[in-house]
């Protein structure tokens, strides 16, 4: 895999969203004038099995498709995906590059067994643990803003897109304008967020204060 | 944009001069896009994974009247049959289907080939039972090489929604007239979200003209449908043995006079990467993509590795990639298939099949990561046979 393209591979639960994530962070890539190309783990979708996207963002013409084997990020949508094994790739951090990141999204942060700290630490990986769902139930009003507040934890810790361009990405899911294609299970989330809200605008509008604070929260988790 | 006020255009127009805007979409809906200015009068479909997508949004165009006839036929050989009935009456067909999808129609596709039917299919392969598998590879293109059809094969979305766009204009030359199948890796195209140029303006393809077809087209007040109604089988003698074999003559050789109409349309055969290397890779389909990425790994090691892609496999260029070997000193051939199809193809037309490194070959849904087909380059002989 060329350096110069940038890695993410999200690891959740069905129905959590990491395929949406995938497509809202490729999607402002592009908006913001980069290449980008995004998939998801090729399989059925099941409500709670493990689920895997993939993005990949680059200046350059990306080749190389498929999923991602050798991350430089790992977004992890559930600690379920570490502590019960729910992860198509065993151990959750297989293939990270060297100096990684990873992203928890956990209510607490918990300890890895001796073992994997001891490969993490090989790797010099940067592990950051973050509230992503209970914040998307504070802010947002609804666990199912958590990929949004994984989107927000993403762009806090690594800066890879612009929240202007993840604000114009969501526009073009959820906005209406566009017809989004989804398939069956994820329409039936979509009609159940887009219930929470009277309007496409409301729905929007929650979605950015949940990404604004995780943003502003993984960014002082960088920084100290 | 409306589909009832749409300009009909040539396809060169359409390939080659039609405004078009670059969108972030994934190969099913580039699917759509293509099917969208192809003035398609009827899709037949029966849903299958990865090509389910593409069926569902090709269904979205007849809602908004772009495609005037669509229905979901009961299994994949009811679909085929159905689509043949079609082409046979003399419309503009389009289908899509996949891995033990196209087995199940199998039969069918002779069949088109032989009652010389431009029908338009993609296929978004799929990897072969048992054990059940519903990821990509694409063992199934092995298994069509000799039903007659003109088989392109699309490396990423950008190709597929083009070569699509070319297959009706090629596959309804009165000199050709058989089915054209597009073929793109299942999920690794249609599940891949990526940049793909569109056309914009408000234009179709010129319509299906069933007065330009060698047969005549199925009409029941005016005879003669007589080859499907009356067959040769029918009668035992030396007349319809021979009706037989020049008839099946007749098709292979309709294959190849679709080349110049395939190379005005879609460029050379084949595309090259580093032609003086002594090292080159052979490739189809997304294995292209794994391999210009490894090319890439290889040069930033100081290795200069070449490429040849193959566009086209039915007809296939034999002449243009012996030409293109004829200095390498070795060639690797990866594949997303067990059985190694375009490797058999290309030791059939070069000599010295001793320089050949006939894999790395991944099948049953993995990607092949770039670094294997490094590893081929480097000689690891655990990455090919």
């Amino acid at each position: 895999m060329s350096k110069k393209t940038l890695s993410i591979r999200m690891s959740g639960l069905g129905g959590q969203g990491a395929v949406t994530a995938a497509h809202i962070i490729g999607s402002a890539a592009v908006i913001d004038g980069k290449n980008a190309t995004v998939n998801p783990f090729f399989g059925a979708e099941k409500r709670l099995a493990p689920a895997e996207s993939y993005v990949r963002i680059s200046d350059e013409v990306i080749y190389d498709t498929g999923e991602i084997l050798y991350p430089d990020i790992i977004m992890v949508f559930h600690p379920d995906v570490i502590l019960s094994g729910k992860s198509y790739t065993m151990p959750f951090f297989a293939g990270l590059q060297q100096n990684g990141t990873i992203i928890v999204n956990s209510d607490f942060p918990f300890a890895f067994t001796e073992d994997e700290q001891a490969e993490l630490d090989a790797l010099n990986a940067k592990v950051y643990f973050l509230q992503a769902t209970l914040l998307a139930r504070e802010i947002g009003g609804t666990d199912l803003a958590t990929n949004i507040a994984m989107i927000g934890a993403l762009v806090g810790v690594t800066k890879v897109v612009s929240m202007d361009a993840v604000e114009e990405a969501l526009k073009e899911r959820f906005g209406g304008a566009a017809k989004f294609v989804a398939s069956a299970t994820t329409a039936v989330l979509d009609d159940a967020i887009k219930a929470k809200y009277a309007k496409a605008e409301k729905l929007i509008e929650a979605n950015m204060k949940v990404l604004t604070a995780v943003s502003a929260q993984a960014e002082s988790l960088v920084a100290a | 944009m409306s589909a009832k006020n749409l300009k009909e255009v040539s396809t060169e127009y359409m390939l080659f001069k039609a405004e078009r805007e670059e969108q972030f979409m994934t190969g099913s809906e580039a699917v759509r896009e293509a099917i969208r200015r192809s003035n398609i009068d009827m899709s037949i479909v029966y849903p299958i994974t990865p090509q389910s997508e593409s069926s569902h949004l090709v269904g979205d165009l007849y809602a908004e009247g772009y495609v005037k006839e669509y229905l979901r036929g009961e299994n994949e050989f009811a679909v085929m049959s159905e689509v043949a009935g079609g082409a046979m009456a003399g419309i503009r067909m389009f289908t899509a289907t996949c891995g033990p999808g196209t087995l199940r129609a199998f039969e069918n596709f002779p069949m088109w080939s032989g009652a010389r039917l431009p029908i338009v299919i993609a296929f978004m392969t799929r990897a072969i039972n048992a054990p059940l598998s519903i990821q990509p590879d694409n063992i199934e293109m092995s298994m069509l090489l000799d039903t007659g059809m003109i088989m392109l094969h699309a490396e990423n979305a950008q190709e597929f929604y083009d070569m699509l766009l070319m297959s009706f204009s090629v596959a309804e030359r009165t000199s050709v007239h058989i089915p054209v199948g597009v073929f793109v890796d299942g999920f690794f195209v249609t599940h891949t979200r990526q940049k793909v140029k569109v056309v914009i303006e408000d234009v179709k393809l010129q319509g299906y003209d069933p007065a330009m077809s060698p047969t005549p087209t199925i009409d029941m007040e005016t005879p003669p449908f007589r080859y499907m109604k009356d067959p040769f089988v029918m009668k035992s003698n030396y007349v319809s043995y021979a009706a037989h074999a020049s008839w099946q003559q007749e098709c292979m050789a309709s294959i190849e006079r679709a080349r110049p109409y395939i190379k005005a349309l879609m460029g050379d055969f084949i595309e090259r990467e580093n032609p003086g290397a002594p090292i080159q890779i052979v490739a189809s389909g997304t294995a292209v993509s794994q391999s210009r990425a490894a090319i890439k790994m290889a040069e930033s090691e100081g290795i200069e590795v070449g490429l040849v892609k193959i566009k086209s496999i039915r007809p296939f260029p034999a002449e243009e990639v012996k030409k293109a070997l004829a200095t390498a000193q070795k060639i690797i051939v990866p594949e997303f298939n067990r059985v190694g199809w375009l490797a058999r193809e290309v030791a059939s037309v070069i000599p010295n099949n001793d320089r050949m490194v006939k894999g790395p070959r991944v099948f049953g849904g993995m990607t092949m990561p770039p670094d294997v087909i490094v590893k081929a380059i480097k000689g690891d002989t655990r990455c090919g046979v």
